[in-house]
């Protein structure tokens, strides 16, 4: 037990919501003002988008060969024999409008979140960002803009590398090795499959990424109390950052239209 | 140059600063001495925008900085250069991106004008040739005196130090002494420092304020320091446990 009073508690979470808010709405401010920080935002595109690659791939793959092997299983038992090449469309699907998106979410958030709640910390920690402030550099364009920015370009960039790589495991697991109909597997996928499912899942990705970096940023600026605070400010980040991707992926997902073609 | 005026601020329930008055005048020395945790580096901060007042005025030449927006703050404080006490070094730069790092912002320069000022800032601190180096390879001392030179390489105005003597041996901190005179002498810079250590504070005050108990409690030349009856400040400056001040 905290000992603390309700009232406390929801004056202390209207205060982080605040802060949370402040922040996001100077970063939307500086997000287009001049001097940019074009090397800091290179930087940041190579560290969300380059050196994510590994972890993406491999979280891909090992995600559509489970989801095509749970496909696999229930077409048999359910359907029937012979039925499983049926299920190409719904694996591509809810590959690429839900479970890539938030995998490669959950992932970037815990490589790529915590680490800039890490780094911003120790900066904030150790005087660097009020060295930031007196040598001309805005803290918010230098520090958060550009992560916001990479975030927001770099996350959609992943999932859509993540899609080709579920798609195809999943495609792998079926039909290479179940022998699975590839004709009918592709034909149906083709048949079924918009290019607004793929598109639903990138507009996650870009919400996820701007969460991803803000979250970040947020709790890096707000760490106090040392090595133990910015330990802190990393769990956090990626505590926040998950459950704020599985909430907003439910609202989006009800929000956008399931299809845009007519009836 | 400087005018602070009845500043006040808390942390919490924590009252720092309790109606804090200062005028430092354009080409001055000064040096403001106190306990550790006395609120010496919080004023500092309120200088630069860093900090703002729970309620009084801070002017710097004429402008009132307390309630500037950011923009608007950022050329006020282009003015100052600031020595923080822990050097506050950027990890991810050389000691080169770090001289050079306010001088791409605040001064209009050629790539080659660049590199001379960072080398003649450099020399200035005595590292000379410690351009490739990274910060995690310089010792405490080193980085202080990296960030003193990234702090004077776009010629402020105004220079605030920050414990400039804390971590380095006596011979670097008389030499550190000797330049604060020097860019006094030289470039007409004012300076406020914020220190505990009475040798530098008598070697480049022109004048000497004490903190205390959240207020200015004397101000005088370091003759008139010495000299001072208050007994709070014979205690402080003497280093003695024993006297008025028993909060230690």
């Amino acid at each position: 037990m905290t000992g603390l009073s309700p009232n406390a508690l929801l004056l202390g979470a209207l205060e982080q919501l605040g802060s949370f808010g402040l922040l996001f709405f100077r970063t939307m401010k500086n997000l287009f003002r001049k001097p940019r920080e074009h090397q800091t935002l290179l930087q940041e595109i190579e560290e969300i988008g380059v050196r994510s690659l590994p972890v993406v791939s491999l979280t891909a793959a090992f995600g559509g060969l489970v989801f095509g092997f749970q496909m696999y299983i229930g077409f048999h038992r359910y359907i029937g024999p012979g039925s499983e090449a049926y299920g190409g469309p719904i694996i591509t699907l809810s590959l690429a409008k839900e479970l890539i998106p938030i995998l490669v979410g959950l992932m970037i958030s815990g490589r790529v979140g915590s680490s800039m709640a890490a780094e911003i910390g120790t900066m904030k920690i150790t005087e660097q960002i009020d060295a930031l402030h007196s040598l001309g550099a805005n803290p918010i364009r230098y520090l958060v803009v550009p992560r916001t920015l990479a975030a927001f370009f770099m996350m959609p960039c992943l999932v859509l590398y993540g899609d080709v790589i579920g798609i195809l495991t999943a495609y792998f697991y079926n039909v290479i090795l179940m022998g699975v109909n590839g004709v009918i597997y592709v034909q149906n996928t083709l048949t079924y499959l918009e290019i607004w499912d793929i598109a639903t899942g990138l507009i996650k990705a870009c919400v996820f990424g701007v969460v991803i970096a803000t979250v970040g940023c947020w709790q890096g600026m707000e760490t106090e109390g040392g090595a133990e605070g910015v330990g802190r400010a990393t769990t956090r980040t990626v505590v926040i950052a998950s459950i704020s991707i599985l909430i907003l992926n439910f609202f989006i997902s009800k929000l956008l239209p399931a299809t845009l073609k007519g009836g | 140059m400087i005018r602070i005026s009845d500043v006040q601020k808390s942390f919490g329930p924590k009252i720092v600063l309790r109606g804090v008055n200062l005028t430092v005048e354009k080409g001055e020395t000064m040096v403001v001495i106190g306990q550790s945790g006395s609120g010496k580096s919080v004023l500092l901060k309120h200088l630069i925008g860093l900090l703002k007042p729970d309620s009084g005025k801070i002017y710097v030449g004429d402008i009132e900085i307390t309630h500037l927006r950011d923009d608007e703050l950022m050329r006020v404080t282009r003015k100052f250069g600031l020595l923080f006490q822990g050097a506050a070094l950027f990890d991810s730069l050389t000691v080169a991106g770090n001289v050079r790092f306010g001088l791409e912002r605040y001064a209009r320069l050629s790539e080659e004008e660049m590199q001379e000022r960072v080398a003649e800032s450099l020399g200035l601190v005595g590292l000379s040739g410690a351009e490739c180096l990274m910060p995690f390879e310089l010792s405490g001392g080193m980085k202080k005196r990296v960030g003193l030179a990234r702090a004077i390489a776009y010629r402020p105005e105004i220079m605030l130090y920050d414990e400039p003597s804390t971590g380095i041996d006596p011979i670097r901190a008389d030499a550190i002494n000797e330049l604060i005179n020097k860019l006094k002498r030289d470039l007409g810079i004012t300076s406020v420092v914020i220190t505990h250590d009475m040798v530098s504070s008598y070697k480049i005050a022109d004048r000497i304020a004490m903190l205390y108990d959240g207020r200015i409690i004397e101000v005088g030349t370091p003759e008139e320091i010495r000299g001072s009856k208050n007994a709070f400040i014979q205690q402080f400056i003497h280093g003695l446990a024993d006297g008025p001040i028993k909060d230690w």
